[in-house]
């Protein structure tokens, strides 16, 4: 019987999970959250004892069926609480898992798996495009404003505005909205004739992931019935106040994303939530040894297989589609690394392939445009932890004498705080590409989540599997 | 207006609110049980609790990938706010305190 053990209980690895009991595995799931989900299925904290968990979420009912069956298999450990750190690569076999239990950031259990596969399903976190006073507090990622309003019950602020680029907008404002806040505008960085092109080419793609458009369908209405408007073409340029959001400025935008001078208008706003797509978790991946397609996704074959030894990945980690993709990923990763035969699972690969269809059409009609960078000011923020701001990267880059990459991470620490680079990552390489340099981004950060020096002196407990 | 939460009589979720209590920089702070540290922080009308470089901070991710959030939580330092559940009685400090 193989040993599996599955990072993450999101969409992607809970459908892995599945799978991976189905084939007759032994299978171990673990996930730093609370409980299980991920960023999809959120589940309220049980101690809110909800009486009608569904009401929050589409889709919770069969999802609910899904954890169940999942966690009550005979054969399957789940463990929720427990933060992955580091992975352990070893030769033809699958790396070593570290883990910590307990407490988020706290002095906890430490344990070493050693399984015989390994499933990958870490996901992704927002990504967000830098814009005068986005280090202001009410400022969140979309991701953030949804995370608390669907899993905590709290609304960021009471007149906001959400904006960015992409489907995941809607919901967003269809949370803050059902949370009783008032969304004053949703705004859509790419103009409408984008989002067509995007959307409509080969529309017979589309018609399998018929139940995503109708979830879409139901936000917009949504929106509707609160008035919400729904723009195309423009941003938010800057959000200003004095230690807090107060107002921001909004702007149309032409297709590549500058701004058209003159079209600014001020609105009070108590909060932004704003996405640009989002950055998947590639630390763990990164850590086991896997390739990355063009830098910027885990590179999988048909199987879900990595290029690491008995390591599989599904999900966000190989693409942006939402959450059926991610499931239809985790099923095939699953199912082929507890031991099952491809050949029986023709249903799921096409599911899958489809989801991939999906994945490429999203990133056609929501692309980031290349004119963004004109809505900054040179005491624009780019590194929220390091206060890098953007004239300190142009500097850096102006000297010849320095090569690019050790420039920006030497020169103006962007990158080197708290946060690992994980969230100004994505603006600094692509800022100094722009300038004819080249960052790698490395998502090499060996310590995938923070651990104590005490947890680190202290012998781990060794585990088989569970 | 300030962050809040969502009263449970209006929550088609259908609540049952357990209360609890943390200090935080000493003065007391009431939430729910299964709340984060973020959402008892929020919830109680406070946006930000962090000095980071360029002015204060609070939550800006949710889900543990920024660090804009930490806290001091019952003596340990650089506790993410947004992933530790708050328990009831734990001693908070914020690195904006005076
Ligand atoms: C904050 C946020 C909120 C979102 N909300 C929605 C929404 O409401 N609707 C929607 O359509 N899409 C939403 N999305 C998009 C979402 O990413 C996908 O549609 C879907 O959830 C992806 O599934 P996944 O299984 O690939 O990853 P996820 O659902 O992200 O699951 C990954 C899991 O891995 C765990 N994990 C990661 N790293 C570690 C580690 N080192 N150790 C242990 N566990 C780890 C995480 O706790 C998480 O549970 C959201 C995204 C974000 C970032
Ligand atoms: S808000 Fe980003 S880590 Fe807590």
């Amino acid at each position: 019987m193989t040993g599996v053990v599955v990072i993450g209980a999101g969409p992607a690895g809970l459908a892995a999970a599945e799978q991976a009991l189905r084939a007759g595995a032994e299978v171990t799931v673990l996930d730093e959250a609370e409980e299980p989900g991920g960023q999809y299925h959120r589940m309220l904290p049980r101690a809110y004892a909800a009486r009608h968990p569904e009401r929050l979420q589409t889709g919770w009912r069969a999802f609910d069926r899904r954890q169940r069956r999942v966690r009550e298999h005979p054969r399957c450990t789940f463990t929720a609480r427990t933060r992955v750190w580091a992975l352990e690569p070893r030769a033809d076999r699958a790396p070593l898992v570290h883990v910590l239990r307990g407490a988020a950031d706290s002095a906890g259990g430490r344990a070493v798996l050693e399984p015989e596969a390994l499933v990958l399903a870490t996901g992704a976190h927002d990504r967000v495009l830098p814009f005068p006073g986005w280090d202001l507090p009410g400022v969140f990622t979309a991701g953030a404003a949804q995370a608390l309003a669907k899993g905590e019950r709290v609304l960021v602020g009471d007149r906001v505005v959400v904006c960015g680029t992409g489907p995941f907008l809607l919901p967003v404002a269809a949370s803050l909205l059902e949370a009783g806040g008032r969304v004053l505008t949703v705004l859509e960085a790419n103009p409408a004739a984008t989002l067509l092109r995007g959307w409509t080419a080969r529309g017979r793609e589309l018609l399998p992931q018929a139940g995503k458009a109708a979830e879409l369908a139901g936000y917009a209405a949504c929106l509707l019935r609160h008035r919400t408007p729904y723009r195309t073409g423009r941003a938010v340029v800057a959000a200003r106040g004095e230690g807090r959001v107060e107002e921001v400025v909004i702007a149309r935008l032409r297709p590549d994303w500058s701004p058209v001078p003159g079209t600014e208008r001020v609105l009070p706003a108590d909060a932004v939530c704003a996405g640009h797509g989002f950055s998947p978790r590639l630390e763990l991946p990164v850590a086991a040894g896997c390739a990355l397609d063009r830098g910027e996704f885990v590179l999988v074959d048909a199987e879900q297989r990595t290029s690491s030894p008995c390591v599989y990945a599904a999900g966000e980690i190989t693409g942006i589609a939402g959450a059926p993709a991610a499931a239809a990923e985790g099923a095939v990763a699953g199912w082929v690394a507890g031991g099952g035969d491809p050949a029986a699972i023709t249903r799921l690969l096409r599911r899958r392939d489809r989801g991939r269809a999906f994945a490429a059409r999203l990133a056609r009609a929501h692309p980031i445009g290349s004119g963004w960078p004109d809505w900054l000011r040179p005491e624009t923020v780019l590194c929220r932890c390091e206060g890098t701001d953007y004239r300190t990267l142009c500097r850096a880059l102006e000297d010849p004498a320095r090569d690019a990459a050790r420039a920006v991470r030497l020169g103006t620490r962007a990158g080197l705080g708290p946060c690992q680079g994980r969230i100004c990552d994505p603006t600094v390489a692509e800022l100094t590409a722009r300038r004819g340099g080249e960052v790698s981004m490395a998502h090499n950060r060996p310590i995938a989540q923070p651990i104590r020096l005490a947890d680190l002196a202290g012998p781990p407990e060794k585990e088989r599997n569970s | 207006m300030s962050p809040r939460m969502v009263p449970a009589a209006a929550d088609r979720a259908g609540r049952t609110d357990r209360p609890l209590s943390i200090t935080v920089d000493g003065a007391p702070v009431s939430g729910i049980e299964g709340q984060s540290i973020a959402g008892v922080l929020l919830g109680a009308g406070r946006l930000s609790w962090r000095r980071g470089p360029s002015g204060p901070r609070g939550v800006f991710c949710g889900i543990g990938a920024c660090f804009d959030c930490l806290v001091t939580v019952n003596g340990e330092p650089d506790v993410r706010a947004c992933r530790r559940a708050a328990v009831d009685g734990d001693t908070v400090l914020t690195q904006e305190r005076a």
